[in-house]
């Protein structure tokens, strides 16, 4: 089973969660950029956090085999500090890089003025650099930010099927089926959604233009629910094609509309230099 | 022919050098014409300039096409937002511009840094700038990283007694752990413990 986990915060993960994960046949992740449960104060600090996005991970991935991608944006949750909203002038050098495959997350988190002002701001800046957008729907309110999410999403002028709508569950993904948005799935261990709801989604709704994330960062998470949802797809009866197509072909066809999505091997060899690894002393 | 009389050589046949020549000519969009430079070019190795690729002779060929002034502000600039193909590509530059000391501030970054191909680029010719314990460190570190030595410019010139007292005390803490130094730096060391006695 070859997987690729759309969204994934790599940033807060462990090396052996790389080697788990490439050992279990996640070959590929993209890493959207959100908060880091400890509120930000200002831009630079968000400024660090890209670099790391587009320079340091993608460098950690590849020592493991993982090709590693970014999405690049203000968060909904900060985008309601002043302190932070600068880093929004900030954001065209990023959404240039070779590596950066959406802006995301964007989205609601409180659905503030404040947050559909930089919501609506990013929407444009996807159609600007000519990138998809990946979409955060709020944990609390859910079922009416996704549908305020909808209706500025249609209200931006960007293309539904470059637009993917992330944490759906059997509430919110009606108001999203039928937009021609991609729907995204986050597989919790506790909360969002477990591996065996998934697989009755997708016997509900199909497999189209449907996406599979493990959403793993500092809280609660794993991000093996990939391979562990793909397994149960399997015992239900689904094929291995449409496992792949889900888990590998769905999140490849979304981010590929970048342009950018570079999936040769990972340059380990030479990125590493005779396959050394990340020393920690030589810091 | 001039070093970057040569990178211009080797990327001129190549199917995007109409992008490239034009890019070349608009010096005010460098921002984003170094992002995409990458994409533009691809990424092969250039066998008319070895060590170097598409995209990074691109890059450095945009740096040298800034008018000179424009230097001082635009480097910094270019290599803070850089992704780390970006930050590579000003540093294998760096020898090619018209600029003194100025840089060495982005060397320092780089070997700071844990990504060895930054550091690999921060050890080739500009760092004949850094002063010899930055130096020393650069290099021991490079050992530590398995960042080949060749990479190391001016290494034979450079080597020097404290330098060899810390490549054989690693060599000790390694041999303590029951490892042995990657060839090239034992041969490093044991050809400067030969001409010291």
């Amino acid at each position: 089973m070859r997987i690729f986990d759309p969204h994934i915060h790599m940033t807060s993960r462990t090396t052996d969660d790389y080697a788990r994960m490439a050992a279990a046949g996640v070959l590929a992740v993209v890493e959207p950029s959100f908060w880091l449960g400890q509120p930000r104060t200002n831009p630079g600090s968000f400024t660090d956090y890209f670099d790391s996005l587009v320079g340091w991970e993608p460098y950690r991935a590849a020592q493991f085999g993982v090709v590693h991608h970014a999405t690049i944006a203000l968060n909904p949750k900060e985008a309601n500090d002043p302190r932070c909203r600068p880093v929004l002038d900030l954001l065209p050098r990023y959404l240039d890089k070779d590596r950066v495959v959406a802006v995301g997350e964007i989205g609601y988190d409180s659905m503030t003025p404040e947050e559909d002002d930089a919501f609506e701001r990013q929407l444009a800046l996807a159609v600007e650099y000519d990138l998809p957008a990946l979409v955060h729907t709020p944990h609390r309110d859910k079922a009416r930010g996704t549908r305020r999410t909808m209706e500025l999403v249609a209200a931006s002028g960007i293309e539904p099927g470059r637009v993917a709508v992330d944490h759906l569950n059997e509430v919110t993904v009606e108001l999203v089926h039928g937009s021609g948005c991609w729907m995204g799935f986050s597989i919790y261990p506790e909360t969002k959604m477990s591996p065996p709801r998934m697989v009755e989604l997708l016997r509900t709704y199909g497999t189209e233009r449907v996406l599979v994330n493990s959403a793993a960062d500092w809280g609660v998470s794993d991000p093996l629910l990939t391979l562990e949802t793909g397994n149960a797809m399997l015992a239900a009866g689904f094929g291995e094609d449409d496992v792949d197509r889900v888990l590998w072909r769905n999140p490849v066809e979304f981010y590929g509309q970048s342009g950018r999505l570079d999936l040769g091997p990972a340059p380990a060899g030479e990125a590493t230099f005779a396959g050394s690894s990340i020393k920690r002393g030589g810091s | 022919m001039t070093p970057a009389g040569r990178l211009r050589a080797a990327l001129a046949d190549a199917p995007h050098w109409p992008w490239l020549e034009s890019a070349l000519g608009e010096p005010g969009t460098i921002a984003r014409s170094f992002a995409a430079a990458g994409r533009r070019t691809g990424r092969a190795p250039l066998p008319a300039a070895p060590g170097w690729t598409a995209d990074e002779a691109a890059r450095a060929l945009l740096l040298a096409a800034l008018p000179p002034d424009r230097l001082p502000a635009e480097l910094p600039d270019l290599y803070r937002y850089g992704d780390a193909d970006e930050k590579r590509a000003v540093l294998k530059a760096l020898p090619l511009l018209p600029i003194g000391t100025e840089a060495v501030p982005l060397l320092r970054d780089a070997i700071r840094t844990n990504d060895a191909r930054l550091l690999a680029a921060a050890v080739g010719p500009y760092s004949r700038h850094l002063d010899q314990p930055a130096w020393r460190q650069a290099v021991l570190k490079c050992v530590f990283m398995g960042v080949p030595l060749a990479e190391v410019d001016r290494l034979g010139e450079r080597a020097d007694a404290e330098l060899t007292a810390m490549l054989a005390a690693y060599a000790d803490e390694l041999a303590a752990a029951g490892r042995s130094m990657p060839a090239d730096a034992a041969a490093l060391l044991d050809l400067l413990t030969r001409e010291e006695t």
